[in-house]
């Protein structure tokens, strides 16, 4: 695709090892785009499996009936924590902040980000913005108990640490502004010379409009979290029903933001797996323009579809109806993207190495996700599902099923890359078996508990219910097994997986072109492109 | 030994890049004050008439001397990026020193007013707001929320703009490289914008 100077073996080094300063200071000093990277990366897989501890303790709790395990007002804390870590501190910024920090300025032919400094500020706002959040857990009154929702009155009324919960929460949206913005100027001033739009791998695309949604809708979550602590400290009365103030304006400021932020964190993964599927079908992606422009379409209708969270909550029933209707057309550019995945498999010689089997699972499991959302989203249909477990098992499918998985493939993918190693191939895949079979045993009982009328927030349920809450609770403990054997398999190979090579998948982005790891500043010459990405057989191209 | 040595390429600037950065956390400070916008058009589509009384008994007096005051200082900042140009580092410094008096004095404005009201028992939670009616109890939520949020900015505006001075005095700003003072300057003018709206909002819904 263009014309690069090879690294040259014997005399390259490493962005790990390059560099003036040495231990943690050459981390948390550095500015360079890759390290930060990996920095967001152990921040946010060690919360995520502090998470994922909270969710094996929620599931032991449903295994039991009477009495409960946990005290109620601890099973409020666990998923209100649970929630609060997994979206706002893996789901959310993940595969943005951690891959499109690695690989859009190496993807575009650009030696860092156009702000560098400013992106290490972001990642010490993650950092503070989690802090924050731990330290809300133990002063005040007790652990936030409100969901990750912070729905009012409640959230005004309950005693426990809520203001401060929320302003981590608060912190952690100016983490993502400020990456966010820095990504929008990137891609638009260091392409390297001859990268046009069209010529930009998908991957980039994706980042891209989630960049914009970061920018344009975060701001709206912080000031509405703003008001949420100037309620509970001053009692200015805007959300309060006592004072004349109304509750919904609540919801829809929350979900003003909340919404978009779904597609801030499905599009990044969603564009890992555009790099993936033609890497492993070795040919070219199928309708690459429909891929680009639909990421587009998805970050702009998906910005107005956030009233179907509240169809319940008394709206009128004209927007009612309004929201319903963009929640069915937001489904096309998704299903664009999963048709566009499919058809690039036809013809293609498929090699089933583990990147590629969690990026099909993540195109299987989107889709479950993609479709139960249309259900839930009819409005006969949400009177029913309304705060059911349904609810829950849909938006893991969508979070967990497609993000994760994503996050996950594209981890797999890139690792060789990140770190010049690889982890063994086997035993990734070995723990494949556990996470899929595990995964569809928990969200899927979700979704039956929730049909039969299992309510979401319960710290128990009724004996009807309990066959189903063993079976997902059973599904919890595979899938976290599961977890833990990939993550072993990958901790493993940081310190002893054998060299992977500049390109151990035959993948053609320019990320390949580089060194595993790559040097410093990328590029010992800024590469020139010469031609569209994903062309795996030059010669027939022409 | 390396191919890529860390330190061959010039640190380089891209004005137009951060331009471009400048005027996308401008759009984000806008849709800060825009998810206030929107509760203030939902309140007072809903509670016209306590908007009104409101609004008739804030201090139109300091509301519309401070707006003078900021309008004017928008001119002194603008002012000051035309002389660095030409290259009158002196009329700068004045100029920028200029600005943030004025912004001091619209603190000092602000305390004034919001101590007048305080007295008067109309402030969150205060005796004399929680008789009065609830559109009213409202209207006083937004005008704290309002103006201590854009006082928040006029105060990192303070801040952001002497930081500023300072970098003219040691000639971090020169006439051909005067970047960052054109993106103070823009955040200024984007202060200045708000308030702009928040004057009819408030002091003059009447």
């Amino acid at each position: 695709m263009s014309t690069l100077a090879q690294g040259d073996p014997i005399s390259y080094r490493g962005f790990l090892e390059a560099g003036g300063r040495r231990g943690i200071l050459s981390w948390i000093l550095s500015t360079d785009h890759k390290r930060i990277g990996i920095l967001y990366l152990a921040t946010m897989l060690t919360l995520f499996f502090a998470a994922v501890t909270i969710g094996v303790l929620m599931r032991i709790e449903q295994l039991t009936l009477n009495p409960p395990l946990f005290a109620p007002q601890t099973y409020n804390a666990f998923f209100t924590v649970h929630g609060v870590i997994m979206i706002f501190m893996f789901v959310l910024p993940g595969a943005s902040a951690v891959f499109g920090n690695f690989f859009v300025p190496i993807m575009i032919g650009a030696r860092d980000v156009a702000f560098p400094r400013l992106n290490l500020l972001s990642w010490y706002f993650f950092l503070t913005g989690a802090l924050v959040v731990i330290l809300s857990l133990f002063t005040g009154n007790g652990p936030p108990d409100a969901g990750w929702t912070f729905y009012v009155p409640f959230s005004l009324r309950t005693g426990t640490n809520i203001p401060m919960g929320v302003f981590g929460v608060f912190l952690l949206g100016f983490s993502s502004i400020l990456t966010g913005l820095n990504f929008v100027t990137t891609v638009h001033r260091l392409r390297a010379p001859g990268m046009n739009w069209h010529r930009m791998p998908l991957f980039v695309w994706a980042t891209y409009a989630t960049a914009w949604v970061q920018v344009l809708a975060t701001p709206v979550i912080g000031i509405t979290l703003l008001l949420v602590i100037a309620e509970r400290l001053f009692g200015i009365g805007v959300f309060d029903p006592a004072k004349g103030g109304d509750p919904l304006l609540y919801q829809h400021l929350f979900w003003i933001y909340s919404h978009p932020a779904v597609y801030i964190m499905i599009l990044p993964a969603m564009g890992a797996i555009t790099e993936i599927v033609p890497t492993f079908a070795h040919r070219t992606i199928f309708g690459y323009r429909a891929i680009a422009y639909s990421s587009i379409g998805i970050a702009a209708l998906g910005s107005l579809v956030w009233g179907h969270h509240m169809f319940t909550s008394g709206m009128a029933d004209t927007a009612n109806i309004v929201f319903s209707l963009f929640t069915f057309l937001v489904a096309v550019p998704s299903a664009i993207k999963v048709f566009n995945w499919t058809a690039s498999l036809y013809k293609g010689s498929i090699e089933l190495k583990s990147p590629m089997i969690f990026a099909l699972t993540f195109v299987f499991l989107f889709s479950i996700g993609g479709l139960t959302g249309l259900i839930q989203g009819a409005l006969n249909i949400n009177v029913h599902l309304h705060d059911t477990y349904w609810i829950v098992g849909h938006f893991h499918y969508v979070m967990f099923g497609g993000t994760g998985m994503g996050f996950f493939a594209a981890l797999l993918y890139w690792f060789p890359k990140m770190f010049g190693r690889m982890y063994n191939e086997r035993v990734a895949t070995i723990a494949w078996f556990p996470i899929f079979v595990g995964f569809n045993m928990l969200y899927g009982g979700m979704l039956v508990l929730g049909y039969m009328g299992m309510p979401r927030r319960y710290y128990t349920h009724l004996p009807q219910f309990h066959t189903g809450h063993v079976i997902a609770s059973v599904g919890g403990f595979i899938l976290a097994a599961g977890l833990v054997l990939l993550f072993a398999d990958l901790v493993v190979a940081l310190f002893k997986g054998k060299k992977a090579g500049q390109n151990p998948w035959g993948g053609v982005t320019l990320e390949w072109q580089t060194p595993s790891p790559p040097p410093l500043e990328n590029f010992a010459e800024i590469p020139t492109i010469t031609d569209r990405p994903y062309i795996f057989n030059p010669e027939a191209a022409k | 030994m390396s191919t890529v040595p860390a330190c061959a390429h010039p640190a380089h600037k891209d004005y137009e890049g951060a331009k471009l950065g400048m005027w996308l956390f401008l759009f984000t400070e806008i849709l800060l004050f825009g998810g206030l916008f929107l509760l203030y058009s939902a309140y007072r589509a809903r509670y016209p008439l306590d908007f009104h009384t409101g609004g008739q008994h804030l201090d139109t007096f300091i509301g519309v001397a401070n707006t003078v005051i900021l309008l004017t200082s928008s001119l002194t900042v603008a002012v000051a990026i035309s002389a660095m140009q030409k290259g009158n580092r002196k009329l700068t410094m004045v100029c920028l020193g200029i600005t943030i008096v004025f912004a001091l004095a619209f603190l000092v404005n602000k305390y004034v007013e919001w101590m007048g009201e305080i007295r008067r028992g109309i402030y969150p939670n205060g005796p004399a707001l929680l008789t009065l009616p609830d559109g009213e109890k409202i209207f006083y939520g937004l005008y704290y929320s309002m103006t201590g949020l854009h006082g928040l900015h006029v105060l990192g505006g303070v801040i952001a703009l002497s930081i500023t001075l300072d970098f003219v005095r040691r000639e971090k700003i020169t006439s051909t490289d005067f970047n960052k003072l054109e993106n103070v300057g823009l955040y200024w003018h984007l202060v200045d914008v708000i308030w702009i709206f928040l004057l009819p909002l408030l002091y003059l819904a009447a």
